[in-house]
């Protein structure tokens, strides 16, 4: 039967067109039907017109397990801007810099954004650049003093889970 | 306005270290040596700073019976998607121009970055996953 | 106690910005000045939502969005024309 086939065609990503909606009451700041009206329209015709430029959906295994994952990393974020702070007062001469170059084994463009944006956010570490092979994450460190070591703990804490969930 | 003092001390508090934070992170981008370490305070202090003001400013408006007001939160959950891909494209456009970055950092990423090396750097654990040589190229764009 | 911090941290933001400013017109290369602008925008949304408690109005978080929105495309075009000397292709 094309029945599922033709729904795929004319509502291709449910779970993009609720996140729309809510989306779009967000910014409205209200909970009135033409709103909500407007705001499923929009949920629908969006996802609808932009179908062709989109790679393949993402898959998501274990949805659920991302909130331990961003619970992790809302504390982390909390750590690494006390930690940031304190180095922003040292002296600059007593921070030792270093580019590290991070072996990535995601293979997944979704997984490695959402791991490069999590070293980003994390303690004194921001991914600069990726290599044109996708397996190595260039990081620049503000203060690192054992560069294994923030390697090992980057794998352990960030990729491991990430890549338990996304591929 | 009937805010039980608890409350409005909670939201004090966060104003005020909303505020802090972010003028450290506003320090930081001033008074760092190089390019590559400016970009660290205000991805994370300032991102974290207004965070903070964020949330205190979603508890004072909703504890002052006007509704609970949301937008607040969606500013800060975009702000936090944001902040570490802007780092990213900085740290791009800096790298692709060759910024300098300070004397003693250690491992400076040219000319590696457009030629990866054939012998692993001692920086990564180096192995069979490590870059073959390929294409020149500049730095790929973010995944 | 609201009422007490709000002129304080309205400073320390004032602050901030100042010391943004400073790095937008001191450079010294382009990516620095990119930087600057960033953080101010990122600052300019903490003191309009500070406006918005002080004078007890939510009107105004609809500026505060579109700087976060626009601030945010304006960083990533700016960056692009830099690495690729056009933004868009």
């Amino acid at each position: 039967m094309g029945v599922l086939r033709q729904l795929r065609y004319w509502w291709p990503r449910p779970q993009f067109s609720l996140f729309l909606l809510v989306l779009w009451l967000l910014l409205m700041n209200t909970l009135s039907l033409a709103q909500l009206l407007t705001g499923a329209f929009l949920g629908w015709l969006i996802p609808f017109l932009t179908q062709p430029f989109w790679p393949e959906r993402p898959l998501l295994h274990q949805a659920w397990r991302l909130v331990p994952y961003f619970a992790h990393l809302l504390w982390d974020i909390l750590k690494s801007n006390v930690t940031v702070a304190w180095l922003i007062l040292l002296p600059p001469r007593r921070l030792r810099p270093a580019f590290i170059r991070y072996p990535v084994i995601l293979t997944d463009e979704f997984a490695l954004a959402m791991l490069a944006s999590t070293i980003s956010l994390t303690p004194g570490t921001v991914s600069a650049g990726l290599s044109p092979d996708q397996k190595t994450l260039l990081i620049h460190a503000l203060h690192v003093v054992d560069e294994e070591a923030l390697i090992r703990h980057i794998h352990t804490r960030y990729e491991q889970p990430l890549k338990e969930i996304l591929e | 306005m009937n805010i039980p003092l608890w409350l409005d001390a909670l939201i004090a508090a966060l104003l005020l270290i909303g505020a802090v934070v972010a003028t450290l992170g506003s320090v930081g981008l001033a008074r760092m040596p190089d390019f590559y370490m400016r970009l660290h305070g205000p991805t994370k202090a300032s991102t974290l700073g207004v965070g903070c003001t964020m949330l205190g400013s979603l508890l004072y408006f909703s504890a002052a019976g006007k509704g609970i007001s949301v937008q607040e939160v969606l500013i800060t959950v975009f702000l936090f998607v944001t902040a570490p891909v802007s780092a990213h494209v900085m740290a791009r456009a800096a790298l692709h121009r060759r910024v300098a970055c300070s004397a003693h950092t250690r491992h400076p990423p040219w000319p590696e970055m457009d030629h990866p090396p054939e012998t692993p750097s001692p920086a990564t654990r180096g192995d069979a996953r490590h870059a073959p040589p390929s294409t020149p190229g500049e730095v790929s764009d973010t995944p | 106690m609201i009422a007490a911090i709000l002129p304080l941290a309205l400073l320390l933001f004032s602050v901030s910005l100042l010391l943004n400013l400073y790095r937008l017109l001191r450079g010294p290369d382009l990516t620095d000045r990119i930087l600057g602008l960033d953080t101010l925008n990122i600052n300019a949304i903490a003191v309009i939502v500070l406006a918005g408690i002080y004078m007890d109005t939510t009107i105004i978080f609809e500026a505060a969005m579109l700087i976060a929105l626009m601030g945010f495309v304006g960083t990533v075009a700016m960056t692009k024309y830099l690495v690729r000397g056009d933004v868009i292709e």
